[in-house]
């Protein structure tokens, strides 16, 4: 009932003045139709881009670094123990790059419920031969399958089919980058030399595209048996151990644990690729930062017609007082009229923002190097939508709680004696 | 005590500003119940002053004001509003009508604060008072619609519509021509006689003190008669 008489006054009091609440709703309409437009925006954008590279790198990635042994003969010995022991010149000894027992550790993986699944991989240094001349390359030797399931590989096969990778033997899919330095076309059969110096020939099948210039003229894709036989490996022989993850965010605790409990090299996905986490976060505050700058300047629009309308009305406000209205009353009114504007500005501007996103992800956008990606990309997290009705709200409270609160003030004795 | 409605005890106040002039002097007097007093004196011997601190409006002042027998020294802000809600009725010399409200709302604002009957009784309530006003007619109509004489009526009935104790008023008829203040008056004079509405009334006009009950009349402060 209070409440009613409170909102009809201010809704009265703002009808009367429809023009300039109009305008300082459109303020904040403004505002938070940009600040969800570009919140949308940058995250789909920042998705895209981290898809680029986070979607297809391993959660935890098991290897066995190459590196000198750290325990060294003389540290064993009885005689040196408790001296400092300095060896110059430490070279790692004979040892291969093959993940030991990486059948027992497969199985374990498969039963480990936090586990989604595990491509393994072998990666081979290579020449590709072009005419005299030799380019260097990278074969990497997967499991077809478990790789496209797990890190999105046929997404990025652009030219001829990826399943032929897995039925045609000794088959290859080439760097984009690669294939065109080489003027090889899907069909072709290109020559490489591996670092035994061995040659070998492998038809192409297909082109690869990353979307990164310098990983496409390098990378290329063959099957592990083909790997294998290209090392001269046997069938055991795995350098890498891709696992994914139910859950991103454990990766590094699940990575110290895996080091320890299979003895082998593990890095989890933060760690190595902290740049990207680095250029997201500085996309998001710049959104966020827009966005809020754009609600405080529609604040003060705000700010600006209550001050006006309170100066208007400054006889309505005294009569009202002088008939039984408190002072609180008088403040709920302007707050009122404030949060009215804010709320009704707010919604529109989510709504148009919304509206506003729907025509940008109609803009095709295509770019050489990112085949996967058609439109400009859009993230409709309800959250953006959620943050942007607070921040207008709460952009408009503060905009009304100081005029609000000179109304509240304001003597009736002062203003009827004026007249 | 109970027939009092307005009790002023030594009453005094001074303005600071831009010197210290003391404005009432030691203002003693009492209201009984359905009288209708008028209160004259030259102009700038402190009458709207006094009169604002009686209608809890100003609270800067000495002495005690009791009103209903009720102290209203210590009260707090919400406390005084709704003292003046209930209680008083204030008309001005202006009438101060909401342009943005018709008539029949403006009139219904102080009843719907008040919150004592539902919207509906409110609005019948304040269609009654502009029935005694003889303004009806204008119920629907928007304040700016209306003749300088009809809006102060307006004002009366919304000093009426909670049915006040005492309706005070700051020189009610002082914007009004001869045939207007001549129906305010007699509207006053018909809420006395007809409802036994309490009334205190600063003027200027002495013809219409003289038809009043009562006169109090005020030189530099004080009361010299009453
Ligand atoms: N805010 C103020 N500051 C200082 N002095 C004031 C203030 N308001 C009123 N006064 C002084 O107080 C005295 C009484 O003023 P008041 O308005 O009560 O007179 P009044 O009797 O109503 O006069 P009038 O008949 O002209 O309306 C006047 O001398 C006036 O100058
Ligand atoms: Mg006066």
């Amino acid at each position: 009932m209070r409440y009613k008489l409170i909102a009809s006054i201010s809704k009265s009091l703002l009808l009367a003045r429809l023009k300039q609440t109009m305008v300082a709703a459109i303020g904040v309409t403004f505002g938070i139709t940009m600040f969800i437009t570009l919140l949308s925006f940058m995250s789909g954008l920042n998705d895209m881009l981290d898809g680029l590279i986070l979607n297809r790198t391993a959660h935890v990635r098991l290897y066995n670094e190459i590196k000198a042994s750290e325990k060294q003969p003389i540290d064993l010995s009885e005689k040196f123990k408790g001296h400092y022991n300095f060896v110059s010149s430490v070279k790692p000894k004979d040892d291969k790059a093959e993940i030991r027992n990486s059948g027992a550790i497969l199985r374990s993986l498969a039963a480990d419920d936090r586990v989604v699944g595990v491509a393994p991989k072998i990666i081979a240094q290579v020449f590709y031969n072009v005419g005299s001349i030799d380019l260097t390359g990278i074969i990497n030797g997967i499991d077809v399958d478990e790789e496209s399931r797990l890190f999105f590989f046929k997404n990025y096969v652009v030219g001829g089919n990826y399943l032929d990778l897995k039925n045609t033997p000794n088959s290859i899919i080439l760097g984009k980058g690669a294939a065109e330095k080489m003027m090889a076309n899907i069909g072709d059969v290109i020559q490489i030399t591996t670092s035994k110096g061995d040659q070998i020939q492998l038809k192409v099948v297909g082109y690869f595209q990353s979307g990164i210039q310098e990983v496409d003229k390098v990378q290329s894709y063959a099957t592990i048996s083909t790997t294998q036989k290209i090392l001269g490996q046997p069938t055991s022989y795995i350098t890498d151990l891709q696992v994914k993850l139910k859950n991103v965010l454990d990766a590094p605790a699940v990575a110290k644990e895996f080091q320890k409990k299979f003895n082998v090299d593990a890095i989890d996905i933060q760690t190595a690729n902290s740049q990207f986490e680095t250029g997201s976060s500085v996309r998001t505050t710049i959104s966020y930062s827009v966005g809020i700058t754009l609600l405080i300047v529609a604040g003060f629009g705000i700010y600006n017609i209550l001050n006006m309308m309170i100066y208007e009305k400054m006889d309505s406000i005294a009569i009202l007082k002088a008939t039984g209205f408190s002072g609180r009353d008088v403040n709920n009114i302007f707050i009122t009229i404030a949060l009215s504007i804010g709320i009704f500005g707010g919604v529109l501007g989510l709504i148009l923002g919304n509206a506003l996103c729907h025509v940008i992800e109609q803009i095709p956008f295509n770019t050489a190097s990112l085949p996967t990606v058609t439109h400009y990309p859009i993230n409709y997290n309800p959250k953006f939508y959620i943050i942007g009705a607070i921040f207008s709200i709460i952009t408009t409270y503060l905009a009304g709680y100081f005029p609000s609160r000179k109304a509240s003030k304001i003597d009736p004795v002062i203003i009827i004696r004026g007249k | 005590m109970s027939n009092k409605i307005l009790i002023a005890n030594n009453i005094c106040k001074s303005f600071h500003d831009p010197i210290t002039v003391q404005v009432l002097n030691n203002i003693n007097f009492s209201v009984d119940k359905g009288e209708f007093i008028s209160v004259i004196g030259k102009s700038g011997c402190g009458k709207s002053t006094l009169l604002y601190i009686l209608s809890t409006m100003d609270t800067d002042y000495e002495g005690e004001l009791f009103i209903d027998g009720v102290l209203m020294r210590g009260k707090k802000e919400k406390e005084l509003a709704s003292v003046r809600n209930a209680k008083i009725g204030f008309v001005f010399q202006f009438h101060y009508l909401l342009n943005e409200f018709s008539v029949l709302h403006n009139v219904m604002l102080p009843g719907l604060k008040m919150a004592k009957y539902s919207e509906k009784e409110v609005e019948h309530r304040a269609y009654e008072k502009l029935k005694v006003l003889g303004i009806e007619n204008e119920a629907r109509k928007m304040p700016n619609q209306l003749s300088g004489g009809q809006k102060q009526r307006v004002a009366i009935a919304r000093a009426l519509i909670n049915d006040p104790l005492i309706i005070m008023g700051d020189e009610p008829t002082g914007n009004l021509d001869k045939k207007n203040s001549e129906i305010v008056f007699n509207i006053f004079k018909e809420l006395a006689e007809v409802y036994h509405q309490t009334l205190l009334i600063v003027t200027h006009d002495n013809e219409f003190a003289a038809r009043t009950n009562r006169i109090i009349e005020m030189e530099d402060g004080k009361i010299i008669k009453m």
